[in-house]
């Protein structure tokens, strides 16, 4: 199911992203916070970036590019960027 | 050669079993790992036979990255591995500051392509293939892997030589050695088992379709052969100059004293029986050996009718009649790519517990089997030296012969 096949509310569309980030880095969820660091909580490298362009069109129908994720810096930033292209 | 090369490692994720102690039991009993897979049916295959090994779970081993380039080839190769270097006493801190190499057989990586390239045309967008199929589809996929999970500094390179992949494997770790360029070599022979990887080589009419008894399709050298049964997994032989394992304190399970290769220069897929003799013999003249020093041979025979007849002409052109044979494909089926290493792997292990494994199903020879002493049931033997040959596509022709220590 997609946030943009079935309306979701935007706290949904958090708490489900949570939920599979932490799945797919096998990160705490805990730990998937606004005020936390993407790159850095996640573990990332350059190729991790593409996996989650994967991930997000998967769960949630919406496709980023390499460049998104020049202004990302927190999660705060990410959940803004998505919100964005979801029309939240 | 300037250095003797010995085995201090050796693992093994087969049809027989998923470690050395399971394929050890299987061998001595006989048993068949060939089995009736429906998926197959149902893709169109006109046969369903093929020798299975599940899938393993490492992810109590290896971290999201490390798995992600990872599919069935590098998946059996790295448990295979594991417990090669875990015998040797070799760990990651060590291989880390050695000099270790890793040159491994592997000539497909079928199903991740497809999955792949099914996926961007579904999404018409290659950036949702994901960051792991590159390093799942390249024919390297094996040593990739596995040099980066085990931090190796040496060698790293696939060897693809069809079903003589995993056997060339191991020559050139040989020869790596034994000129003193590397210390250690990880060899060894990785297969896929999935319906991408064999449907082509099913479309050639070559597997057996003695679809009714798969325990009994595989029947090399058999008057009733009717084809081969593909079949996969992993096997990996860590060689090791003789000095580095002394000092290390290693246990040599053999020596590799012969390595003879040769190309046959002609059909495609057809075997040649010169061109065997060729590989043969130069295998027993490097090392130094008569052919009454050879107490066993490790057959490549995979229960097709052509292939086994040359196979059985050439061990009797060089051997005569009496030097025990067995191919062990009769329970593998033919491990392909793996091949080569898998039965370097078996050899051993029946050197190490005085058996020879029996060549299942050979109930009546042919004219060219009756002429060669094929041992159809285990047999308790001594065995002091071994000859082990792989021949594939191309005509590529590999043998090794190998001795206790």
């Amino acid at each position: 199911m997609h946030a943009n096949d079935v309306k979701m509310s935007w706290e949904e569309v958090v708490e489900e992203t949570r939920d599979f980030l932490s799945e797919e880095f096998e990160v705490d969820r805990g730990l998937i916070l606004p005020e936390n660091n993407l790159k850095d909580t996640l573990d990332l490298d350059s190729l991790d970036y593409v996996d989650l362009v994967v991930l997000i069109e998967e769960n949630l129908n919406v496709k980023l590019t390499g460049e998104d994720f020049k202004e990302i810096a927190t999660f705060g930033d990410f959940f803004q960027l998505v919100r964005k292209k979801l029309g939240l | 050669m300037s250095q003797r090369v010995v085995i201090t490692g050796i693992g093994i994720y087969s049809c027989l079993g998923e470690n050395l102690d399971e394929v050890t039991k299987s061998l001595y009993a006989g048993k068949s790992g060939i089995i009736f897979d429906q998926v197959r049916k149902d893709f169109g295959f006109r046969s369903a036979l093929t020798g299975m090994v599940k899938e393993p779970d490492v992810k109590n081993f290896l971290s999201r990255r490390q798995r992600l380039g990872m599919h069935q080839p590098a998946l059996y190769a790295y448990m295979a591995t594991r417990e090669a270097l875990e015998l040797s006493g070799l760990d990651v801190d060590f291989l880390e500051k050695s000099e270790t190499g890793i040159i491994y057989g592997n000539d497909s990586t079928a199903a991740s392509v497809v999955e792949a390239v099914d996926k961007a045309k579904e999404k018409r967008d290659t950036t949702l293939i994901g960051s792991g199929a590159i390093f799942q589809n390249m024919n390297s996929t094996v040593n990739m892997n596995l040099s980066t999970i085990f931090k190796l500094k040496g060698i790293n390179f696939t060897l693809s030589a069809a079903c003589a992949s995993g056997s060339h494997s191991i020559g050139m770790g040989y020869l790596m050695i034994g000129q003193g360029l590397q210390e250690r070599v990880i060899c060894g022979g990785a297969q896929e088992i999935n319906s991408a990887a064999m449907a082509s080589f099913d479309g050639l009419g070559t597997f057996s379709i003695h679809e009714s008894e798969p325990g009994k399709a595989s029947r090399p050298f058999d008057r009733d052969r009717d084809g081969l049964i593909p079949s996969g997994g992993a096997a990996t032989v860590i060689l090791e100059s003789y000095e580095s394992a002394v000092i290390r304190g290693a246990p040599i399970l053999a020596e590799l004293i012969g390595y003879g290769f040769s190309s046959n220069g002609d059909h495609i897929s057809n075997p040649s029986i010169e061109g065997q003799v060729r590989s043969l013999r130069m295998a027993l003249k490097q090392a130094g050996i008569g052919t009454d020093d050879v107490d066993y041979i490790n057959a490549h025979a995979t229960s097709t009718p052509v292939g086994d007849s040359s196979e059985a002409r050439a061990i009797y052109e060089v051997f005569g009649e009496k030097v025990p044979v067995s191919s062990t494909k009769s329970m593998t089926g033919h491990e392909c790519w793996m091949a080569g290493a898998s039965e370097i792997v078996y050899s051993i292990l029946m050197m190490q517990n005085s058996f020879i494994a029996p060549n299942i199903n050979f109930e009546n020879p042919d004219e060219d089997s009756a002429r060669i002493n094929i041992i159809p049931q285990t047999k308790e033997q001594n065995i002091d030296c071994f000859l082990s040959n792989s021949f594939g596509f191309g005509g590529t022709n590999s043998t090794l012969i190998l001795k206790r220590v």
